[in-house]
């Protein structure tokens, strides 16, 4: 059965796109058929991060509005054969997403899709809303930083009261996905640990992205990070986030770059 | 015992646990409004549909505040009226009394 799953957080900046790019990308490669879909109307960005930017003719209020059917939206990626694509517009405005239009389109996508990945803008206005709004299940993106969380915690509450599951007295599956943890400044007392957060928000965890340098690298030629580089450390977290979503349990860990000899000879950090 | 050691050379203080303290407290306030209608915004509201009945009245001019203290906390309602009060007040009941 479909699962529409919303990748958000309030706070900009945080990873969202970065991380519906990275998790989409890896649940194709277990071989589920994903659509991952860009809310964020007038900003958009997940066509740039998966490199389709060239790519994109119509749009998600296209496909609302009926001016496009959407086989027609659809990007399929050029790498993955089971993942694809619903652009934002870039030149419209938020209004012309209606609740009723938004789901019909998610209803379609249900009977076409195993995984469908909403990428919602920040803030907690109709863009955030609309994206979250059909969603079983949730990520929730978090930094290890005060305004992060407390952004968070704003957000779970929406899930809690504005979602069509919770109108209907269910819940929406919840998860926490920490983003740029750096395990040696927690250590020492200087980034909120995992457990402060975790306790903070009492929500479970589903993975923790160490901050790296391979995340630019990848949005930098248009890749989700776990294509571009299936070996780092925040490919194998998001990698082991994606097997937690599909229902194995993988221990937690935070990877961490792996330094080649010489790297670690002259103290240097693996590049 | 790790984390002290690092900190004792490193010579800096752990600013993790005041920002768990800070969030925790803030959190805690955040959650207990969620759900309900906004209450300053509803006695602005009344409070204004009160006094307009006898004094005319700006409603920009009327503002509400609550201060949270330790032990009692203060609702401070700030009124502004004009001057000549009395006399807007007797056209107000005029323009009633007409209509």
């Amino acid at each position: 059965m479909a699962k529409v799953l919303v990748v958000t957080s309030g706070k900009g900046g945080v990873g969202k796109t970065t991380s519906t790019a990275a998790l989409g990308a890896a649940l194709a490669q277990a071989g589920e058929k994903v659509v991952v879909i860009d809310f964020d109307v007038g900003l958009r960005n997940l066509d740039l991060v998966m490199g389709a930017e060239r790519r994109v003719v119509f749009d998600l209020i296209n496909v609302v509005q009926g001016v496009a059917k959407l086989q027609q939206a659809l990007i399929r990626d050029k790498r993955l054969e089971n993942l694809w694509l619903l652009p934002a517009s870039q030149t419209r405005d938020k209004d012309a997403l209606t609740d009723e239009g938004v789901g019909r389109v998610i209803a379609e996508l249900r009977t076409k899709f195993d995984w469908i990945l909403c990428d919602s803008p920040a803030g907690i206005e109709r863009g955030a809303m609309l994206a979250m709004r059909y969603a079983d299940e949730a990520v929730i993106v978090t930094n290890p930083e005060v305004s992060s969380v407390r952004d968070s915690d704003r957000i779970i509450g929406m899930l809690d009261s504005k979602t069509v599951k919770a109108e209907k007295g269910e819940r929406v599956t919840k998860h926490i996905l920490i983003t740029r943890f750096d395990p040696a400044r927690a250590a020492r007392g200087e980034m909120l640990s995992i457990d402060d957060i975790l306790e903070i928000l009492a929500t479970p965890l589903l993975g923790i992205i160490p901050e790296s340098q391979d995340v630019l690298r990848a949005s930098n030629v248009g890749s989700p990070v776990t294509l571009n580089n299936v070996a780092s450390a925040p490919a194998r977290a998001y990698t082991d986030a994606v097997r937690r979503l599909m229902g194995e349990t993988v221990d937690m860990v935070v990877p961490t770059e792996r330094r080649g000899f010489m790297n670690r000879l002259l103290g240097r950090r693996a590049a | 015992m790790s984390m002290n050691l690092l900190r004792l050379f490193s010579g800096r203080k752990a600013t993790a646990p005041v920002a768990r303290e800070r969030l925790q407290i803030l959190l805690a306030h955040e959650r207990g409004l969620r759900g309900q209608p906004d209450l300053l915004a509803t006695l602005r509201e009344e409070i204004l549909a009160v006094v307009s009945r006898h004094i005319q009245l700006d409603p920009d001019k009327v503002t509400v505040k609550l201060d949270r203290g330790p032990a009692v906390s203060t609702l401070e309602v700030d009124i502004e009226v004009p001057n000549n009060f009395e006399k807007t007040k007797a056209h107000a009941e005029r323009r009633a009394g007409a209509a």
